[in-house]
């Protein structure tokens, strides 16, 4: 009895490394502190009405925002213990099953719960106020969508310390992910973590494709979209056909493992290029997904900061579709080296370098924007401009390595890493903290303190090139990627060494963001006249943060920059009827706990998955059944905010 | 749900179908559609593996040993006439016969109920030939793609049935007829995916 108790625990908890102790260890004291904060100051039901059940687009944005901020740590952990195994040659800091297990978590979680939550917390931000809607189309299904990609998150994170984390890189190839060779629950966690957030995914995209369409002011048409906007429409576009080929994917890759199938094994006639195939169909998309919205971001705050109409504004549009269509046509170029024929090689090679183009027309754009324009370097505008000289090489290289026969040289070596890492970071990450910087007065209130900002920056941007630079000469000299260690003598010593300094500067950069951010809190100045950048865009027309309902009246848009167009003509005395209309009052869709419970649910049936303990899956299966059929049944979904209510909120705001 | 300002009715309320008089209605709608168009990318790609991996029957059965004609030509005739009665209610509803409307569910539902019943039996009967989803990369994509469409009109079936109890409780109001309306495009569109089905699995399956 007591043998099998041990037996279970040794293979439920993560025993014999030290790390993981510490872990351990701080997971409870963690947990602990925030149960007893919650207790002592008596905020459990304030946590749960505010935010656990909250509908309003805008805490969801918050939400998701601090999700990312968190991952961003925990993929940058294990960043920095990635870096310092290789700092020298031979170093015994990290075993090499262990670093295997680092470098999957790190990709996943900074593509998947970094990158993604990321881009959803801007668009849940800034796109119903900047098409003047009350909310999202779907409100409900946002809530959905944020709790299923919260515990989905958990969910890989708790493979560190409970089961083994997975160990087949972000990409997870079968057969190398296959029952065959990967036993352990840690590739399961991966696939089902990844599984309930696409579900969360798939519905955000669903769900902002339909606001954009439906749900703008009168007036805005679609060519008076603010880019930022543009940028989400591709973006749900993408996301719309991208998701569907990952989850079946996913889902066949688990049927193998958990039922034995035979979709990607070597025998029995399955067939592993088709996961990959597969794969990257997705995953090419993928990188889309997380980049056009940071240009949408950049478009944005270049025209704020230069106080200027962006330039180009078609080819703006007309890019970004062209990128979303031609991303679908690319995905062949992840594994030119997989003995495709020539013919096939060339066509993706040649859709690659194409994308190319669209893409430097949006930068040729943002420079003739900030062309003459009246420029003031804030903290977005500093992150926007450092972008582009860094896109530039990360563009360079990328060219490079779509060049088939070159590929055949560059493949898999860090010069691969060194690339993707400057779009990844330079790209996605750069415009989800310009896009942070600039719509956190939006979101708080609160203006971010410029000083520490501009130290963050500089520590970030500076290591972020020391780290990353050497990385091609690495890539050339023969130094491949998913490699735990190597000997001396290789003439990679040197380079790693300075790779590694520039990782820690910018853990450096990273801690001062946070340092930032609690120092604003407590000390930074408030935004009062909720348009603290002079801005363009509508979302500036409104107080910070804005109100539950964002428009009293909803607005009626004439021109392209709608609040700037807006701002003119009240300079020039010109006043609209509107304006003094009668207040109407609002329907607003109730709060929810059902979101929450629905995706903890999904989390414990995901959790018994993993383990293959298929009763408690079942159970909660069921659970998850009677949540939708509850719903089914429920018909008092919203309630109304009568005029008198809105005048009284709306005069506390000054605005009657 | 959207915030859309009013729940008044559109003037021309007569022309305008019952469905799509309340504007967040019409919204459900539209997004419903682009989630068909999502669920009709999932298909696809089972479709593209199963392709791809039909002809790898390792030492397993083919095709030709498990395809049963007469099942599955009566599962097509069952969903083909099924799609066909849930049309019925749909323009029961449209007529504003709530009656008619409950009956043609009804007989939508038992309809799916027998189709499930033939497939469900078709399956086990493989099962005992010893054809498994672990006998081979043929079969587990045959059972995969099959059972994926299976699992989706049984949860049809099931959410039919609810809406099913709602008319008789709510009566035939915008909201109900929103949810029947949404359902019913979800079962057709099971019916198109059907048709995929039948011709690239089971006929080209007999022809090979
Ligand atoms: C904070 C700065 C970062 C550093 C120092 C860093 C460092 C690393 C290192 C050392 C590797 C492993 C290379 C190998 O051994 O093959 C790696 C892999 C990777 N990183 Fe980062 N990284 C950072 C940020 C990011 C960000 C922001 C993203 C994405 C948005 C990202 C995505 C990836 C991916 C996808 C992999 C590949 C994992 C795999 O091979 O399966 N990284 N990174
Ligand atoms: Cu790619």
């Amino acid at each position: 009895m007591l043998q099998n108790v041990e037996n279970f625990a040794s293979h439920f908890f993560v025993l014999g490394d030290p790390m993981i102790y510490g872990a351990d260890v701080s997971i409870v004291l963690a947990s602990a502190a925030i149960v007893f904060v919650l207790t002592y100051y008596k905020k459990w039901g304030y946590l749960w009405r505010e935010w656990l059940t909250t509908v309003d687009h805008k805490k969801i944005g918050i939400m998701y925002m601090i999700a990312t901020l968190l991952m961003l740590f925990r993929g940058g952990v294990d960043a920095m213990l990635m870096r310092t195994q290789l700092i020298m040659p031979g170093m015994p800091f990290l075993k090499a099953q262990h670093y295997n297990e680092i470098f999957t978590t790190h990709g996943t979680i900074m593509i998947l719960f970094m990158a993604m939550p990321g881009v959803f917390a801007l668009m849940n931000i800034a796109v119903p106020l900047q098409i003047g809607a009350r909310d999202v189309a779907f409100p409900y299904l946002n809530a959905i969508s944020f709790w299923m990609f919260f515990f989905a998150a958990m969910l890989l994170n708790l493979s560190f310390v409970i089961g083994g984390s997975p160990d087949a890189g972000w990409t997870s190839y079968a057969p190398l992910a296959g029952l065959t060779f990967d036993k352990g629950p840690g590739e399961n966690f991966y696939l089902l973590a990844l599984e309930i957030t696409g579900i969360g995914s798939m519905a955000t995209g669903i769900n902002f494709f339909v606001t954009i369409m439906k749900l703008r002011a009168p007036g805005m048409t679609l060519m008076r979209m603010p880019l930022f906007t543009w940028s989400i429409v591709a973006t749900t576009v993408i996301i719309i056909f991208a998701f569907p080929p990952l989850t079946v994917d996913l889902g066949l890759l688990l049927f193998d493992r958990l039922a034995s199938s035979h979709f990607f094994t070597i025998f029995d006639g399955g067939n592993p290029m088709m996961y990959v195939n597969m794969f990257w169909m997705w995953g090419h998309p993928e990188v889309y997904i997380v980049v056009l919205p940071a240009f949408g971001v950049f478009s944005e705050v270049v025209a704020t900061f230069s106080k200027k109409r962006t330039f180009g504004y078609a080819s703006m549009v007309a890019s970004l579709l062209a990128i979303a269509v031609i991303s679908f046509f690319t995905w062949v170029h992840h594994f030119f080296t997989m003995g495709a024929g020539p013919g096939v090689n060339s066509f993706f090679a040649v859709a690659t370098m194409i994308i190319a183009i669209p893409t430097g027309v949006k930068v040729f754009n943002w420079l003739f924007t900030m062309y003459q324009g009246r420029i003031r370097m804030n903290l977005p505008m500093l992150w926007a401009v450092a972008f582009i000289p860094n896109f530039a090489i990360g563009g360079a290289t990328g060219v490079m390595l779509s060049v088939a026969p070159a590929d055949y040289q560059f493949h898999n070596s860090y010069f691969l890493i060194a690339h993707f890492h400057q779009v990844l970071i330079g790209g996605t990450l750069f415009g989800i903290l310009a896009g942070m910087y600039y719509w956190w007065p939006k979101m708080f209130g609160v203006i971010l303190d410029e000083k520490i900002g501009r130290w963050a920056f500089w520590f970030f941007n500076i290591g972020f090139y020391v780290c990353f630079l050497p990385q091609y000469w690495l890539g050339w000299m023969g130094m491949t990627r998913r490699m735990y260690t190597y000997l001396p003598g290789m003439g990679w010593t040197m380079w790693n060494f300075i790779s590694t300094m520039g990782a820690y500067m910018m853990g450096t950069g990273f801690i001062l963001i946070v340092i930032q951010i609690i120092y604003s809190i407590l000390y930074g100045e408030r935004d009062l006249t909720g348009d603290p950048w002079d801005g363009r865009t509508l979302e500036w027309s409104l107080p910070s943060p804005a109100p539950h309902y964002n428009f009293a009246r909803i607005p009626t848009i004439t021109g392209r920059d709608a609040w700037w167009t807006m701002k003119e003509e009240q300079r020039k005395g010109i006043t609209h009827s509107e304006e003094e209309a009668p207040l109407k009052p609002i329907h607003m869709p109730n709060d929810s706990g059902r979101p929450f419970v629905l995706s903890v649910l999904f989390f414990i049936a995901g959790f018994a998955l993993v383990f293959t303990w298929y009763p408690l899956a079942f159970v909660a299966f069921i659970g998850i059944l009677a949540s939708l059929v509850m719903r089914s049944f429920e018909y008092d979904t919203d309630h109304t905010i009568s005029v008198e209510e809105l005048r009284h909120s709306e005069a506390a705001y000054g605005r009657v | 749900m959207a915030m859309v300002d009013s729940f008044i009715k559109a003037p021309s309320t007569h022309r305008i179908p019952l469905e799509y008089t309340h504007e967040e209605d019409a919204l459900r709608i539209f997004g419903f559609w682009i989630f068909l168009a999502t669920d009709l990318l999932l298909f696809a790609s089972l479709f593209a593996t199963y392709s791809v991996l039909y002809r790898h029957v390792g030492h397993g059965p083919g095709p030709l040993q498990i395809f049963d004609v007469t099942g599955f030509s009566a599962e097509t005739f069952i969903l083909l006439t099924s799609s066909f009665t849930c049309g019925l209610s749909t323009y029961s509803m449209h007529r504003g016969q709530k009656g008619w409307m409950m009956a043609w569910m009804a007989v939508t539902i038992l309809l799916g109920i027998s189709f499930i019943s033939f497939e469900l039996t078709e399956f086990v009967g493989d099962v005992a030939q010893g054809a498994t989803l672990q006998t081979s990369a043929f079969l587990s994509a045959f059972f995969t793609l099959v059972g994926t469409h299976g699992a989706h009109v049984s949860l049809g079936i099931g959410w039919m049935t609810l809406i099913f109890i709602q008319l008789a409780v709510h009566g035939l109001t915008a909201t109900t007829a929103r949810k029947a309306f949404i359902v019913s495009l979800y079962w057709h569109f099971l019916d198109v995916v059907w048709i995929f089905i039948f011709t690239i699995v089971y006929l080209l399956g007999e022809m090979s």
